[in-house]
């Protein structure tokens, strides 16, 4: 039994790429001999080194651009990049230039990377260290967007973005780091980048979820179990590219669809789910899509952060919603 | 009580003045006629080339074009100090350097021609393509300096960007990493004094550029941007450094932008003639030829030879260029992943479902 909290699995799946593929650096600001503020890199100085352990200077942007040059040498580089609010620093370097060398060379450099940052609120952390960015970055051609959301998952999907010849960004709901511990061991297989999953099956409604909202869901599918009314609970897992199929093939069963995203409505991951349904499933429909996510406002510091994470009870009480519709 | 923890001072290194005489000994490799017709050729070559694309874009068979005119000696210089197995990482107004390590006329008309194929260099395969936003190229070469540094060779890297883009945090980290890691990497401003409209005294008020590399720990050195000897000695000797593991350099080199910023771009709004012409007086052609034919290694004959092959050269480019198919649009698709996602082949069969 190799029991494991999400940020174990998080560290095992890294360690292994490590072992596997000397091309697999780490960097980031205090990975090293700090072993990372989330303790995300512990160990993995004193196991592969320094030169392959880097802790760098306090620079966003310079750590993912160095990550891209690195890249088009041949490594593997896996970027931490510390807390959620200071990825913005870096977005220019993921836009402009990781998940665009491929093609802007023809295929002649290429970017195998992984950013890998904490996401969402929930851990009574200071301000900037709180939001949900996924949206921003699943707009980005070129980018594989992955947020974990249970121990063995992000093992299995941290293992094949590390893999995967494009960059990554694989979000870390910091609420789960330590929420939970799950069998996770060190030979299991990488996860499809592609795909999302079917949680729990049900007939009456589908719960869309990713993230640090995917236990939100369960906890309503629970709740509402007892008023009979079953609900299909899917983990996107991957937003991008987003496993469409599987959606609509559950909406098609249930009539009815709930998207559940800690991130603020307007132009959330949310929507696009919502219109993909909207644009192929339907006529599967029995009730309007409801979305259930944070509000259209800065993400408050810690003493109101509850108030502004969808809670289980939001979540039931929209299916109720659904239900009643039709 | 105070004392003096640092001392700092920046030197200005010229080999060659606007009148084609030396300025005491010159290094040895240009002791050698020989390598400086071919810095001679090199430059007169990116001048042939700047002028065709320009033309080009004139007449509406060109994309927006960046012009080199007057700076063809920090291309030009810098490449012929690097090796082959060096990796360059450009701005977008080295085309001189570009073309010095074999990228290709018809590669350099296809990117400013808008297809994405002439970023594929046959030649220097390892080179970044012309980075546009400005500075964000500088961390990059950091990195391939690391990865150099991490597999023990004795390979470094050289990038430049323009006056504008020491002002940017990227420049600013990439120095940072450089210094702290020893990399072995040259970061050459190339400072032709206009970002765009802004001239290089409201870009900031350090008394030079090359000074940004104190504050990372690494030496910064001034050079004239248009003395191709004092370039390419300069990059030649901090090249040296890096390979031997002593770090990072930074050099600018002191041009002027004799044309417009862009063809998209008219420089009378903002400078005007007065600016201008001194410049003419100094820019890097002239001064080398003037040179070479007092030491009489340099004809009228072989200029008109010289400047004949380029146009025959720049004008076969044209063709090349000029009878290149647009790529298919699928290649849109083809080359966004490794491998096309499922999601991604549906919207490319819906965009090419029309084409043959």
């Amino acid at each position: 039994m190799t029991e494991r909290t999400l940020v174990q699995a998080v560290n095992a799946a890294m360690a292994r790429a490590m072992a596997e593929d000397p091309a697999v650096l780490v960097v980031g600001e205090d990975v090293g001999t700090d072993g990372g503020v989330f303790r995300a890199t512990e160990g993995l100085l004193g196991r592969f080194g320094p030169q392959r352990v880097i802790d760098t200077p306090l620079a966003e942007a310079g750590i993912a651009g160095l990550a891209v040059g690195l890249a088009a040498q041949g490594f593997r580089p896996v970027a931490e990049i510390q807390f959620t609010g200071f990825i913005y620093a870096a977005l220019d370097q993921v836009v402009n230039h990781a998940a665009r060398l491929r093609t802007r060379t023809r295929g002649r450099l290429t970017c195998p990377l992984v950013i890998r940052a904490p996401t969402g609120g929930g851990v009574r952390a200071p301000e900037h260290h709180s939001e949900s960015p996924e949206a921003m970055f699943a707009h980005i051609p070129g980018l594989r967007v992955v947020v974990a959301s249970s121990p063995a998952r992000a093992f299995g999907l941290l293992l094949a973005a590390i893999r995967d010849p494009d960059p990554v960004l694989f979000l870390e709901p910091t609420r789960l780091y330590r929420a939970v511990r799950e069998e996770v061991p060190d030979d299991a297989p990488p996860l499809p980048l592609d795909r999302a999953f079917v949680l729990r099956e049900g007939t009456d409604a589908t719960l869309v979820a990713w993230g640090g909202m995917v236990p939100e869901a369960l906890a309503a599918a629970e709740a509402l179990e007892k008023e009979d009314v079953s609900c299909e609970v899917i983990d996107l897992a991957t937003l991008k590219p987003l496993d469409e199929e599987t959606i609509l093939a559950s909406v098609a069963r249930t009539g009815r669809l709930v998207v559940v995203q800690e991130a603020p409505l307007t132009a959330g991951f949310g929507a696009e789910v919502a219109a993909r349904v909207a644009e192929r499933g339907l006529m599967s429909l029995r009730a309007p899509v409801r979305r259930v996510t944070g509000w259209d406002t800065v993400m408050p510091l810690l003493r109101l952060e509850q108030r502004y994470i969808p809670s289980a009870a939001r979540i039931a009480a929209a299916v109720r919603d659904a239900m009643a519709f039709a | 009580m105070e004392t003096v923890v640092a001392r700092f001072e920046i030197r200005h290194r010229r080999h060659l003045g606007p009148d084609g005489v030396p300025a005491g000994d010159l290094p040895a490799f240009a002791r050698d006629p020989a390598e400086l017709v071919a810095l001679y050729r090199g430059m007169v070559r990116t001048r042939a080339f700047d002028q065709k694309a320009v033309a080009l874009q004139r007449t509406g068979r060109l994309g927006t074009y960046a012009s080199s005119l007057g700076q063809e000696a920090v291309a030009v210089g810098l490449a012929a100090a690097m090796r082959p197995d060096d990796v360059f990482v450009p701005a977008f107004r080295e085309h001189g350097a570009q073309l010095w390590r074999g990228v290709t006329m018809r590669e350099l008309l296809l990117y400013w021609g808008g297809d994405e194929r002439g970023s594929n260099f046959a030649g220097p395969r390892q080179d970044f393509p012309v980075n546009v936003p400005v500075g964000s190229q500088a961390p990059h070469a950091a990195g391939v300096a690391l990865a150099m540094r991490l597999h023990g060779e004795d390979r470094a890297v050289v990038c430049a960007f323009g006056d504008g883009a020491t002002s940017k945090g990227d420049v600013a980290e990439a120095l940072v990493f450089a210094g702290v890691w020893s990399l072995p990497v040259v970061f050459v401003v190339n400072n032709n004094q206009w970002a765009i409209s802004v001239p290089r005294r409201a870009q900031t008020a350090a008394e030079t550029l090359a000074q940004k590399a104190i504050a990372a720990g690494i030496p910064g050195m001034q050079v004239d941007g248009n003395d191709v000897i004092a370039v390419r000695d300069a990059v030649a000797e901090a090249l040296a450094r890096a390979r031997s593991g002593g770090g990072a350099t930074v050099v600018e080199a002191v041009t002027y932008r004799l044309g417009d910023h862009t063809t998209a771009d008219d420089a009378r709004r903002y400078r005007d003639d007065a600016e201008v012409s001194p410049h003419w007086r100094e820019e890097p052609l002239p001064r080398l030829r003037t040179y070479l034919t007092s030491l009489g290694a340099w004809t009228k004959a072989q200029e008109d030879a010289l400047l004949a092959q380029c146009r025959a050269e720049v004008d076969q480019a044209e063709a090349d260029y000029l009878a290149t198919p647009p790529q298919d649009l699928a290649s849109i698709f083809d080359h966004t992943f490794a491998v096309l996602p499922a999601e991604l082949a549906r919207q490319k069969a819906e965009a090419t479902g029309d084409e043959p």
